[in-house]
């Protein structure tokens, strides 16, 4: 079971928010197949959202394929989601910190690196989706 | 069917109107955030649904017949009054069974259960509970009538932030488990963004906006552009009606409503926050929009 948290900031729609959260524990394992999400009610009560953001996000989940819905009983888990295995993980965050080191080595600061990294994930798109 | 529906509800007391031809319908289903500042007319308006007060002209509907019309109706809504009144020397277990008498249906186990849930004591009085235990206790006995249509008078005014919390949860928890319409009345909007669909705006007795939020968001936007100069300012193409407009030296910032793509590239074009949309149709009488402008709904915008 996973529990949802809401950044009223971020300007991400709070239903896309949750969806997220989902894939994120279904890539890191947190949710397996079979797992149950949590009820509507439990999120609503925690969050103090309303229920249809919380269905929204289930209909979204399960139109990708991830859960299923079975009417009077829950949403459960169809299948995981594939993410990189630690070891390639570890491989890319070190290789990430080294880059972060020659940027600020050059002359980047926090918000440039960001700018950049933004910029970059926009002009590639195509690729990284 | 529609939850509410007005048509040119108008209430007068002695020589003020306190709500004038006001027309709007809530769909059954909807979490409505039923704005205005203080003295705007709101708890007239909820008056008038639970049968407290009656409408000097005009009509308001409530789930498809008159406001407390019989005792079925009364059965129907539920209502929770300004500052959640409560008999301050009935324990939590007297008011349940004031309620289970007073009400033809009424869920003694389910109004229980929910109090036990939240660690509000039954067996103590009233007026020794917490201001946020005693709102959940007004809450619970509205919700145990298990109605159709919950209207609750500016619930969270007297509540801090980690009540207002728990309070809204325990709310929704309700409308999860049942078919329930939703009205909350307050003079902000911040705290009820996370869990309203519908919007309703009230000034002045007089409704400024009323429709579903997601759609209300997607036909506004701010525009930040030039000021305009001379006598008569030209339309901007893709703009409907400007709600809103701010002068600061050389530049202007409108909230305006959008009938189609803003093409103008004089004009930057940005999202409005629901906050910011609200303070707009509140501030807009003070811009020159006349008093006797009429009450627009969702799809009875006018250019101004």
């Amino acid at each position: 079971m996973i529990e949802f948290r809401l950044d009223q900031r971020s300007g991400v729609a709070p239903y896309l928010q949750l969806a997220q959260q989902v894939r994120h524990s279904l890539r890191l394992g947190y949710l397996r197949p079979g797992d149950q999400l949590p009820r509507v009610k439990d999120v609503v009560g925690s969050l103090a959202i309303n229920p249809n953001t919380v269905l929204k996000a289930y209909r979204e989940l399960e139109r990708e394929g991830l859960v299923e819905g079975r009417p009077g009983v829950g949403t459960f888990v169809l299948r995981g989601l594939d993410g990189p295995s630690p070891r390639a993980h570890a491989a890319l965050q070190r290789s990430l910190e080294r880059w972060l080191r020659n940027a600020l080595d050059a002359g980047l600061d926090a918000e440039a690196i960001r700018g950049m990294f933004e910029t970059t994930l926009q002009d590639n798109r195509e690729i990284a989706s | 069917m529609n939850a509410l529906e007005a048509s040119a509800l108008s209430k007068k007391y002695r020589n003020q109107w306190a709500l004038q031809d006001c027309s709007f319908s809530l769909s059954a289903g909807r979490i409505a955030a039923f704005v205005g500042p203080n003295g705007a007319g709101k708890t007239t308006l909820l008056h008038i649904a639970v049968g407290l007060l009656h409408a000097t002209s005009g009509s308001l509907h409530v789930l498809g017949g008159e406001p407390a019309a019989d005792e079925e109706m009364l059965s129907r809504v539920g209502f929770v009054a300004q500052d959640t009144p409560l008999y301050r020397n009935f324990t939590g277990e007297d008011l349940i069974a004031f309620a289970a008498h007073t009400n033809r249906t009424f869920d003694t186990d389910f109004t229980r259960d929910r109090l036990r849930s939240l660690d509000v004591p039954l067996d103590r009085k009233a007026s020794t509970l917490s201001g946020g235990q005693r709102a959940q206790v007004a809450l619970a006995l509205a919700l145990g009538k298990r109605p159709e249509l919950l209207l609750l008078d500016e619930p969270l005014a007297s509540l801090d932030p980690l009540a207002r919390r728990e309070f809204l949860g325990a709310l929704m928890e309700g409308v999860a488990e049942g078919e329930v319409t939703v009205v909350l009345s307050s003079h902000l909007i911040t705290d009820l963004e996370r869990v309203c669909d519908h919007l309703l705006i009230l000034s002045n007795g007089r409704l400024q906006l009323a429709g579903d939020i997601e759609d209300l968001v997607d036909d506004h936007r701010v525009l930040v552009g030039p000021r305009s100069t001379g006598a008569k300012r030209r339309a901007i193409a893709g703009v409907e009606s400007v709600v809103e407009e701010t002068v600061i030296g050389r530049q202007a910032t409108l909230v305006v409503r959008v009938d189609g793509p803003i093409v103008d590239p004089k004009w930057e074009e940005y999202e409005v926050s629901l906050e910011d949309l609200v303070l707009a149709y509140l501030g807009r009488k003070q811009h020159g929009a006349g008093a006797d402008e009429p009450v627009r709904a969702i799809s009875a915008g006018r250019a101004l």
